[in-house]
């Protein structure tokens, strides 16, 4: 695994791998189950309704009050972090972010880097930037390490090889790593255990995730289910934390029902099976623990999100991954069809501030605003809104400025908006209305058997005989029913 | 290095609405609006004048204002946020005599309650009419149970059928459990469940030409859970919704059908006083 792993350059759009996955009977038939019984498991873990809501309603609050707080809490986040003796950078880009982290490796002539699982990471494609430098990256989280054993990238935030089912698995390890064929899910992780182990214990570096980042008391929260999480960030004598700017919260209190949003929304779960309370390195008298640690803060768009007031809303995220299972999109087109690191709902409103909108044009109208995601979000983010709101931005003729979101204008038709003109002109002449009626309905024999996109999936549509206006105003006017009182 | 951070203004962050309260319903009026909607118009217009029917049932007279068009929620979720605006303006205008609005889709009254502030957000004297038609736009279920606490009374035979309700009512209007309670005060009509009921059909407007596998793939599924429910017929108070599954119905040559709430209701009901 010491060669670099090749990037998928996406040469499709969103539409072509779309319809490509809709083909695949198996994927949509891993996405389904998976997705059917994280539905179930969440609507367990909050048979409460009033409770869940009340909760949601102060997660939404203790993330606003966060952000309303962003730069302060960041300040304070740093002067505790260094306090404890843990090493605070800072990275604009994800150029600037593996620099840092690649500096850091050097300067302790590390080659060997084991990671727990982290979305950020993803975002700055580290592990393919530290293999260009014969750096190794060994993902430990089950779910990662197969979908970096089989050159993919993973298809959910939560669950990364989600899109496989246990015979898949089974094959890639038969493939991969000489291992017997067994469809058995515990024989399975115990392989992948076994190879792991061993990882741990020859790493130079520790690489991982945060879940929360505690001003008040200098904390790094970290949660997991494998117990990589905390092997990531014990054994090798270096831990490397990398994390977005938006991950800060004021105090362990905050932490508290945000973890209980977190764990019941992504998983069903009261609690994970390890949470990790990173503060500090080891200490002269400890016997293990790392011997540095390290925090990189990084931006990555997330100041552009920050400056909208509306969009802001965006990084009230805490990544459960519940509107992803929630949503009928991504149900049916899995987690690679977005080409991009966070898919799904919470995808299309994050990724235009990282990469821009016109990377991500279809994003926005990949929803029928169905309001699924809006619904089970734990902080409440106003997805359906915000995703309106992208469609307004990405209409805009490109030349408009300033671009709330970067890349705007990247859907600009003057076609379309001449469209949208004469529907305008249409629905606001009563008269130009009712003539096109009369038109409709009296040559409803005329209509077009095709109709674009629509008669793909739908016979075409053919008129009434008449309309409402027609039928409405004769039953109102000869019909002494019209008015009950005579 | 925060100093990155100190450009944007801190006080701007939004917080979540909090949790809206239960509606109060006003006494049963004497004269109500009926706003019908473009695709029942056009698509489904029996189904507004069943609409019609119901409401002069419950002994109330109904206006239908000829100059209505559509409520501007096309061009509104396609983000062509100015013609919706004026579309939305002239339906403002037109219904701002004080009458009850009746609408009969819970997708265009979920426009008139909800997204009508958000587009007349900076015009205070339109915001303030839109706050005030949003306060009586009624959902034809919502109002016929809420407002006018309809008894129904069955005429038909025993009769299966299945309840699909669209995504604005039941995320937005919060009137998903009105159409059932309507159709369990029908004792000879048995409402079965559809596999994954409460998912999209796939509509979604526009959606459904820009995206129209994804559409067409949610579409496919919606309609064989419907059919495979063992219902005789489908039932939705959305006629956006219907024109999906029934166009799709068609395309797919099954005789299987969905029909309005409104036209199933006057069938069922229709003649009592």
């Amino acid at each position: 695994m010491n060669q670099r792993i090749p990037v998928t350059e996406l040469t499709s759009d969103f539409k072509s791998r779309a319809h490509d996955a809709l083909a695949d009977p198996q994927l949509r038939a891993n996405f389904r189950t998976a997705m059917d019984s994280l539905m179930r498991k969440r609507a367990d873990a909050f048979s409460d309704e009033a409770e869940r809501e009340g909760l949601r309603e102060l997660g939404n609050l203790i993330r606003a009050r966060s952000l309303s707080n962003l730069p302060d809490l960041l300040e304070q986040l740093e002067a505790r972090l260094t306090a404890n003796g843990i090493k605070v950078h800072w990275a604009e880009t994800t150029a600037q972010a593996n620099e840092i982290v690649h500096g850091i490796i050097e300067a302790r002539n590390g080659r060997q880097v084991v990671k727990g699982k982290s979305m950020v990471s993803e975002e700055m494609e580290m592990n393919d930037y530290l293999a260009d430098r014969d750096i190794e990256c060994l993902e430990s989280d089950m779910g990662e390490y197969i979908v970096q054993l089989d050159h993919e990238k993973p298809s959910h935030i939560i669950m990364p090889a989600i899109h496989k089912n246990a015979r898949q698995v089974s094959q890639l390890f038969n493939e991969k790593l000489g291992e017997p064929v067994s469809e058995d899910v515990d024989e399975l992780i115990q392989t992948g255990r076994r190879i792991l182990r061993r990882k741990f214990l020859e790493a130079d570096v520790g690489v991982s995730g945060v879940n929360f980042a505690i001003a008040e008391t200098g904390t790094l929260l970290l949660v997991e289910n494998e117990g990589n999480g905390r092997m990531s960030t014990t054994a090798p004598p270096v831990h490397i934390a990398v994390t977005g700017i938006e991950k800060v919260v004021s105090n362990l209190r905050d932490v508290v029902p945000l973890l209980s949003l977190l764990t019941r929304s992504a998983l069903g779960q009261p609690i994970t099976t390890y949470v990790n309370m990173i503060s500090g390195p080891r200490k002269p008298d400890e016997l293990d623990g790392p011997e540095e640690v390290h925090l990189v803060l990084l931006d990555n768009g997330r100041t552009g999100a920050f400056a909208d007031a509306q969009l802001r809303q965006t990084l009230n995220c805490i990544r459960c991954g519940a509107c992803m299972n929630h949503c009928p999109v991504y149900t049916r087109v899995g987690g690679h069809t977005y080409g991009e690191v966070y898919p799904g709902p919470i995808g299309k409103i994050v990724t235009p501030h990282m990469v821009g909108l016109d990377r991500v044009p279809d994003h926005p109208s990949a929803s029928s605003l169905c309001g699924a995601c809006g619904e089970v979000c734990p902080v409440k983010i106003p997805i359906p809104e915000l995703l309106q709101r992208l469609r307004q931005e990405n209409v805009q003729s490109p030349q408009h400025e300033p671009k709330a979101v970067k890349g705007a204008g990247s859907k600009y038709s003057r076609k379309e908006r001449m469209i949208w003109r004469s529907w305008q002109w249409l629905n606001t002449q009563p008269a130009l209305y009712r003539l096109f009626l009369w038109g409709a309905t009296r040559f409803r024999g005329l209509a077009p058997k095709r109709v674009g996109p629509w008669t793909e999936n739908h016979s075409a549509p053919v008129p009434a005989r008449r309309s409402l206006h027609d039928l409405a105003r004769d039953h109102l006017s000869t019909n002494a029913v019209g008015d009950p009182r005579t | 290095m925060s100093e990155l951070f100190y450009d944007a203004a801190p006080n701007a962050t939004r917080i979540a609405p909090a949790r809206a309260p239960e509606r109060a319903y006003p006494g049963k009026p004497e004269d109500v609006s009926l706003f019908g909607t473009c695709v029942v118009d056009l698509f489904f217009p029996e189904a507004g004048l069943d609409a019609i029917r119901l409401l002069e049932q419950q002994g109330i007279r109904v206006h239908f204002p000829q100059q209505q068009s559509c409520c501007g929620q096309p061009a509104w979720t396609s983000g062509y946020r100015d013609e919706a605006r004026a579309v939305a303006l002239a339906q403002l205008n037109l219904l701002d005599d004080g009458r009850p609005v009746v609408v009969p889709s819970g997708s265009c009254a979920g426009m008139f309650r909800h997204h009508y502030r958000e587009l007349f957000a900076d015009e205070p004297d339109n915001l303030r009419r839109a706050e005030a038609l949003a306060a009586r736009t009624f959902e034809l279920t919502e109002f016929l149970l809420k407002v006018c606490q309809v008894k129904l009374v069955d005429r038909g035979q025993p009769y299966k059928i299945a309840l699909h309700t669209s995504c604005t009512a039941r995320r937005e209007m919060n009137t998903h459990l009105h159409a059932r309670e309507l159709l369990a005060q029908l004792d000879n009509v048995q409402r079965v469940d559809h596999d994954h009921e409460s998912e999209c059909c796939g509509f979604g407007g526009t959606f459904s030409v820009r995206m129209p596998d994804i559409s067409g793939a949610m579409v496919l599924d919606k309609t064989a859970a419907l059919r495979g429910s063992g219902a005789a017929e489908a039932i939705s108070a959305d006629a956006g919704c219907l024109m999906n599954i029934n166009g799709a119905l068609e395309k797919q040559q099954h005789g299987f059908r969905g029909r309005h709430l409104a036209s199933f209701l006057w069938e069922r009901c229709g003649g009592a006083e």
